[in-house]
């Protein structure tokens, strides 16, 4: 294991079963991300990002190949593993922000509190709103937010029970260019005030610029350069 | 917080949660008002033999409990009934069954009978002189329609000769002869009734009467009254049981469809819950605790609702004397309660195992 690493994937393969066709969504991902590290991933659609990011996060078991994160091997985990990586060591945020829509924006962050079993609000949990830029609106629900505020609430959400890992699917694909720099500030401070490490799928190579380093994917794999 | 979440996805659907709370409610008031009306029933039996006066009540060999008119035995054993020590007072009636199913004729010696019971007070009218004259109590006369004067064809036409306040044994009364004579059933009477001359007799004159009349119906009234019960009607069990059953398939169906839709619509907001690292049980808790919180909306809506079914009984049916049952509130909300977390195992289920990937990645 490359020293210092908080994930490390060796020829990582998932296969869906879609009837009787299979789909090699990854086809031996190689990766190695350091802690306290901003990656992007860029690729066509379909290369697989998403998939990997569904992987690393726990939402769906790998086919084969070895991943391990935070010294925790993937393969070998049970549904009731995965959860709890979800719930503690791995934070969400998507394109579509998937905030809930009958909750505000403060019930939206304090149910993943609720979820990973947290009896208190973190003490950084002012400090996280503030950075985010949503004092204000903490009790809106999500219709009455902007697109931009949406996926700021998304992010508190997301690092409020201080993960080890952010990922972030296009996380600004849906925003308009002056939301997605703000996205892309917060982000980035987090990397560099917080120490959060972040995995970010991006289509946009102005977006990819913020992060340390870039990975490409194509047909399944990450492609070395 | 996952109070906060139930809550407000019972309010994001207010009419699918009213509608789901009142068919809750319509299963817990349809257990409430059958067994209201048919403990009312049985109370309104009990009351009215207590309102006789009588101590003790002898009934043939092979009388129902339940109905006055079942059995006849020769009125001559009153005679002899009134004979023995200790008895102060001992009258015969024969109850005969007219109209409907609920209704009776009680051919009584009005004059031994009003001794006994302290006497019919009139609220109309009075006392039948005339063989096809009889009395009437204000609650048949209320739903029939009759007054003072009034005739009513039950095989021979009877005169309404008085309105009584009810309470006292049957609702329709008169001369005994005349029933009898009518009814071919001459010489015939149906409960003998006991006044005893110390209540700490009472012991004693059942024992005498049992022996003096083998196979015979003999009871203290206190034990005649207790008898009076839901255990001791034929089928009333299994009909009350049949009822609740429905009512219970009717609280299950609706819990299930109700929240089989919402799991439906909230594949996305599931996704996002396991995204977060929700448990199957974390989302399973969701979907029952919004069924507990529905089915206790029901159970109250039930509850308050049975009290207009009792008010709709008074008003159009007051044979069927109902009665608000308290210690079946809890048994009523349980029943419903469970049908409904029942109802909310598939749909929790469901919902408990969903793929978040499949919610979250594609539209
Ligand atoms: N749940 C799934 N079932 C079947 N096929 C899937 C599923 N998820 C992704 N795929 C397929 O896997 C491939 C990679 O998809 P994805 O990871 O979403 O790519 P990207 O995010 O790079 O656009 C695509 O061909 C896609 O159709
Ligand atoms: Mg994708």
């Amino acid at each position: 294991m490359t020293d210092g690493a908080i994930i490390e994937a060796r020829e990582l393969t998932k296969t869906f079963h879609v009837g009787d066709v299979d789909v090699h969504a990854l086809r031996g991902v190689n990766l190695s991300v350091a802690r306290g590290e901003f990656l992007s991933v860029v690729g066509p659609s379909g290369s697989g990002k998403s998939t990997l990011f569904h992987i690393l996060g726990g939402l769906t078991p790998p086919t084969s190949g070895s991943v391990m994160i935070e010294g925790r091997d993937l393969i070998q985990m049970s549904d009731a593993d995965r959860t709890s990586l979800r719930k503690k060591i791995v934070g969400f945020v998507f394109q579509k922000y998937n905030l809930l829509p009958t909750l505000t924006a403060e019930e939206n962050i304090e149910i993943a509190r609720d979820i990973a079993g947290s009896p208190a609000r973190p003490a950084a949990f002012d400090s996280i709103v503030k950075l985010l830029g949503i004092e204000g609106r903490l009790h809106h629900k999500p219709r009455a937010l902007s697109g931009g505020e949406q996926q700021r609430v998304a992010i508190a959400r997301a690092i409020v029970n201080d993960p080890a890992i952010l990922l972030a699917d296009e996380p600004t694909g849906n925003l308009d260019t002056q939301n997605s720099q703000v996205v892309l500030d917060l982000l980035r401070r987090l990397n560099h005030e917080f120490g959060q490490t972040i995995l970010m799928i991006t289509h946009n190579p102005e977006a990819a610029a913020y992060s340390d380093r870039i990975v490409h994917m194509r047909d399944g794999r990450i492609e070395q350069l | 917080m996952i109070n906060r979440l139930v809550f407000e996805n019972l309010k994001h659907r207010p009419v699918r949660t009213l509608l789901s709370a009142l068919a809750i409610g319509v299963q817990v008031v349809l257990m409430l008002t059958l067994v209201g009306v048919s403990e009312g029933m049985l109370h309104d039996v009990a009351e009215r033999s207590r309102g006789t006066g009588a101590d003790v009540i002898i009934r043939a060999p092979g009388s129902s409990i339940l109905t006055f008119s079942s059995g006849t035995m020769d009125e001559r054993i009153v005679g002899k009934v009134r004979e023995q020590p200790h008895v102060a007072l001992a009258t015969g009636s024969l109850v005969h069954p007219v109209g409907n199913a609920f209704n009776a004729i009680a051919g009584i010696n009005l004059a031994q009978f009003n001794e006994m019971s302290g006497g019919f007070q009139y609220i109309e009218g009075g006392p039948f002189t005339e063989p096809h004259d009889m009395i009437i109590d204000s609650v048949d006369a209320s739903e029939a329609h009759l007054h003072a004067g009034s005739v009513v064809d039950f095989g021979v036409p009877w005169r309404v000769t008085g309105i009584v306040v009810p309470g006292k044994m049957s609702r329709m009364f008169a001369d005994l002869k005349s029933v009898q004579d009518t009814y071919s059933s001459s010489g015939q009477v149906s409960v003998i009734w006991v006044k005893v001359d110390q209540p700490q007799n009472i012991p004693l004159v059942v024992d005498e009467f049992k022996k003096l009349l083998p196979g015979y119906g003999v009871w203290s009234l206190a034990d005649y009254v207790s008898l009076v019960s839901a255990d001791n009607v034929p089928m009333l069990r299994e009909f009350t049981g049949v009822v609740i059953g429905i009512g219970a398939v009717i609280g299950f169906l609706v819990v299930f469809l109700s929240m089989y839709t919402a799991v439906l619509e909230r594949t996305r907001e599931i996704g996002i819950l396991k995204a977060l690292g929700a448990s199957p049980g974390y989302v399973l808790g969701i979907l029952l605790r919004e069924t507990v919180l529905l089915a206790m909306v029901g159970m109250i809506a039930g509850i308050a609702l049975s009290y207009g079914a009792r008010a709709l009984l008074t008003q159009f049916a007051p044979n069927f004397t109902t009665i608000i049952v308290y210690s079946w509130w809890p048994r009523a909300g349980l029943i419903a309660l469970l049908a409904a977390l029942i109802g909310a195992i598939y749909p929790g289920l469901k919902a408990a195992r969903q793929d978040p990937i499949e919610a979250l990645s594609y539209d």
